[in-house]
């Protein structure tokens, strides 16, 4: 073992080097100008904001919810209806009843009213749907998503229905992604290490056991689905101020099973696995995206090759599945501590052997 | 369109339940049949289904005659269904709940997805013969559209055979017996992996069979079609009592009744939102009575 | 030349992951013999029989049947070789009627001739079951059920039956029918190995019994010394 001094100033010094090279990326890619880049780090965020959102509760609970989306369209839809300028009010949603039609928000209320009304729909939903269990649970959440889809597209007066919803004003910068992605992940994983955190993980691996100490399984459920849902609708409203136009379609089975492959990736219940489940596949996708008009391999031309990225999402998932289901880090996290006791043990190893080497230079004889 | 109230309407509704839920029937068994040799909500299904339509489009395009196309698309499907259960479930089996359900998620994806890369998104018209298009008027203000007789009719036809077969047939009584008991099955030495075989393939032949109705009232195929059928048979499945034949057929049946009632007293503010009631009402069941109609299933609660 | 031996283990160790619930078993079992295997909760009883089935690979061992190995093999295959389990807790198909669970029980024959034989051989057996022919058997009585379990298993013709655990959970009256019944199978030369909680009537029917303790063997004797055993008493008391 390394002697825990040692341990310590190493753990520090890596956060400290974390936070450098964070803080180092952000400018980068805030101050340099590559405008896709800078789109492909605002899409990352939002997307590690539903994944670890997603993974907080799934992970914690072993519940599947896979109606979460829908509360990423529940939120785009009330923030970006919030926001919309008067003016385009009276052009795009003629129908829209007083006294929405005519005022219009600033970003940041907007979002957390958006935020807000998604959280409490998803108390109101999870006070029945919570007590069920295995894949009862994940069918009836994917009669919400359904249902929510339903709602959208027929609440022509709200949404426009199936047509684009556009006009919504470009709000969300690299800044305000970062923030929110930050306060995320900084509550997942507060809450994970916390009390709440334990029970729910208890919960989840021990029912009966939990239940026999006392823990209220749906109502420490009920509480982990509400804060779930809160960042997932202010992902949603900085997805809608991010696109500025989308449909109800952005918010259905595609954007689901892309949500939810990422989480599997990282691992179910690990926050840090979250952020890299959801850089790799982020960063597959795209070079299968790349790839879809068609591409050459030496001689061999292959065509257009539309919806390749589905197929290696889907492919992924089944190897995942088959093979390794608890992802890269299952549900354990990446802690500065273990990555620096490794790095301490390392190097001490090293130093003895050179050391070895040193002693048996000088003195050829001893053993 | 008969005028509400009038013998004459009812009749029209009637009908159009049986075709609806012969339909759905065919498709809930299906998934039925997987989920009791299994466990497993085969999500895939309705992927079958749409391979079960372009392997027939593909027949129809090669001058096959329609007869042949139909058994072509029902052998296409059953044989797809084999080929995802070698490939894709028997390696998971056993696994938690939850993990075959994404894999059939996953299939499912991969599927539609080959499906566009290798036919592109567009939609394709399939061509039916007159005989199954036509509309009979039947006096007064009654239209029957042959196709829900058709519906009805193979529908009556394929359950039928297929309860024949659970119930007289050795194989068949092996099917139930292990769907009900793998290990004590196993022990009078039925083998678990042939009997799961043999009910993918009868239930993607049902759906290969169902393609063929839905085809004659849309008239087009396309990649994402079999995403809504799989849906409604799951709704179904659960309405009837989740995991099992009757279950499936009732289920089927009693979902096609619902859907007509709903589209025909909703009203019109309202008719748009008629899907968002159907599941509403699957949750329902889900909460009060998740072992449907006939009640066999206890979901585990918290 | 007919090998005596029908069924022997041989050193076997099996394990639920961790933990180890068989440690180096050995036994044999003759043609037209029953064997007795006694012992408390967890000394691995059901573990051998699910071993000898099929149903858990051991860890080290062999299964030998008629002189041939058969460990590792899938519970189907060793069942379509002869060796029927009727499992513990009964286990009948209760959705289906008993007739069915009776026709299931000849699954492995592939032969109606020999199916409708042993049908009125185990219908005559076991009266009670003439009358409930077309009801599902999960309405039969815990006793009856056990019968029913016993007749779909001979409807296997089986070489050697393997019964987990027959008494379980029954009344005393219905435990002695079951064992008269038992007893009216041996007189035919059926081979059986008889786990059994219930120490006194097994060794009542059988030839020979083996003792088993936390995955040890620790006795094996004739039926008749072992029921003079005082060790047998201390085992099963714990003292």
């Amino acid at each position: 073992m390394v002697a825990s001094s040692a341990r310590w100033k190493w753990s520090w010094a890596l956060r400290a080097l974390l936070l450098l090279l964070l803080g180092g990326a952000y400018l980068a890619v805030a101050r340099g100008g590559n405008a896709y880049l800078e789109r492909l780090a605002i899409l990352f965020l939002i997307n590690l904001m539903l994944v670890v959102s997603l993974n907080l509760f799934t992970g914690l609970t072993g519940v599947f919810s896979l109606g979460h989306i829908g509360f990423m369209a529940l939120g785009a839809y009330t923030s970006a209806i919030l926001t919309l300028p008067v003016a385009l009010k009276a052009v795009n949603l003629p129908d829209l009843p007083p006294p929405l039609n005519s005022f219009a928000l600033p970003f940041l209320p907007a979002l957390l009213l958006g935020g807000l009304i998604v959280m409490i729909i998803a108390i109101l939903i999870g006070i029945p749907l919570l007590r069920l269990s295995g894949h009862f649970v994940a069918v009836a959440t994917l009669g919400f998503l359904i249902i929510t889809r339903v709602v959208l597209i027929n609440a022509e007066a709200f949404t426009r229905g199936t047509r684009t919803f556009s006009g919504v004003p470009p709000f969300t910068t690299l800044g305000w992604a970062a923030l929110w992605a930050a306060l995320n992940l900084y509550v997942a994983w507060r809450v994970k290490h916390s009390p709440l955190g334990l029970q729910l993980i208890a919960a989840r691996d021990d029912p009966w056991g939990a239940r026999g100490s006392g823990v209220d399984i749906p109502r420490i459920r009920q509480i982990a689905f509400g804060i779930s849902a809160f960042f997932t609708g202010i992902a949603g409203g900085l997805w809608a101020h991010f696109l500025t136009a989308f449909s109800p379609n952005a918010f259905y089975f595609s954007k689901t099973f892309e949500i939810i492959v990422m989480m599997i990736v990282g691992g179910m219940g690990s926050i840090s696995g979250s952020v890299l489940g959801t850089l790799l596949v982020m960063a597959s996708t795209e070079i299968l995206r790349n790839l879809e008009p068609g591409f050459a391999i030496g001689p061999w031309m292959f065509g257009p090759l539309y919806g390749l990225s589905q197929i290696g999402l889907a492919v992924l998932l089944i190897l995942l599945i088959t093979f390794r289901r608890q992802g890269l880090l299952g549900d354990q996290e990446l802690r500065t501590e273990a990555i620096a006791e490794r790095l301490a043990l390392w190097l001490e190893r090293r130093k003895a052997t050179v050391g070895a080497l040193r002693a048996r230079k000088a003195d050829p004889s001893s053993s | 369109m008969s005028m509400i109230g009038s013998l004459g309407f009812w009749i029209q509704q009637l009908i159009n339940a049986l075709g609806l839920g012969s339909q759905y029937a065919l498709m809930a068994v299906g998934l039925a049949m997987v989920f009791a040799v299994m466990r497993l909500i085969n999500f895939a299904h309705g992927t079958v289904m749409m391979a079960g339509a372009y392997i027939g489009l593909l027949l129809l395009q090669h001058g096959w005659p329609f007869s042949a196309v139909v058994i072509g698309a029902i052998a296409g499907a059953a044989a797809l269904g084999l080929l995802i259960e070698r490939i894709a479930y028997r390696p998971v089996r056993g696994a938690p709940d939850v993990a075959l359900l994404l894999n059939s998620f996953a299939v499912a994806v991969f599927l539609e997805n080959m499906a566009i890369l290798l036919f592109s998104p567009r939609s394709r018209p399939f061509p039916m013969p007159a005989l199954l298009t036509q509309v009979l008027h039947i006096g007064g203000n009654l239209f029957l559209p042959s196709i829900h007789l058709w519906a009805f009719g193979s529908a009556m036809f394929a359950l039928g055979a297929l309860a024949l077969f659970v119930t007289r047939t050795r194989l068949g009584l092996a099917m139930r017996a292990a769907a009900e008991n793998p290990t004590a099955a196993q022990l009078l030495g039925i083998e678990i992996g042939k009997v799961t075989m043999l009910a993918f393939a009868i239930g993607s032949a049902m759906a290969g069979l169902a393609v063929i109705l839905w085809i004659a009232h849309v008239g087009t195929i396309n990649p994402t079609m079999g995403f809504e059928p799989v849906l409604k048979a799951f709704v179904a499945c659960v309405i009837g009592g989740f995991g099992t034949i009757p279950g499936a057929v009732l289920g089927g049946y009693l979902l096609g009744a619902l859907e007509i009632l709903l589209q025909g007293f909703l009203p019109s503010g309202i008719v748009g939102y008629r899907d968002a009631f159907v599941y509403g009402i699957l949750i329902l069941i889900l909460l009060v009575r998740p072992g449907g109609v006939l009640g066999y299933l206890e979901a585990e609660r918290v | 030349m007919d090998d005596p031996v029908v069924l022997e283990l041989r050193d076997l160790e099996a394990a639920y992951g961790a933990i180890r619930a068989l440690h180096g078993l050995s036994l044999t079992v003759g043609a037209g013999e029953v064997v007795a295997l006694l012992g408390p909760n967890g000394a691995g009883k059901t573990t051998t029989l699910r071993v000898i089935s099929g149903l858990l690979r051991p860890v080290r061992g062999q299964v030998l049947y008629r002189g041939q190995e058969i460990t590792g093999r899938s519970p189907a295959q060793i069942a379509r070789m002869g060796i029927i389990q009727c499992p513990e807790g009964r286990q009948v198909f209760k959705s289906l009627t008993v007739r069915e669970n009776l026709l299931l029980g000849g699954y492995r024959l592939r032969d109606p001739v020999r199916e409708r034989r042993n049908l009125e051989r185990a219908l005559a057996l076991f009266p009670m079951l003439k009358e409930r022919l077309n009801q599902p058997a999960g309405l039969l009585s815990g006793g009856q059920q056990q019968m029913l379990a016993i007749a779909r298993a001979l409807m296997a013709d089986p070489e050697v039956l393997l019964l987990d655990e027959p008494s379980l959970g029954l009344a005393p009256r219905v435990v002695e029918e079951v064992f008269e019944a038992l007893a009216q199978l041996k007189a035919h030369g059926l081979t059986m190995l008889i786990v059994e909680q219930n120490a006194e009537k097994a060794l009542d029917l059988a030839d020979r019994g083996y003792v088993l303790e936390s995955g040890r063997l620790v006795l094996a004797d004739t039926a008749a010394r072992l029921r003079e055993n005082p060790d047998l008493i201390r085992i099963y008391l714990g003292r």
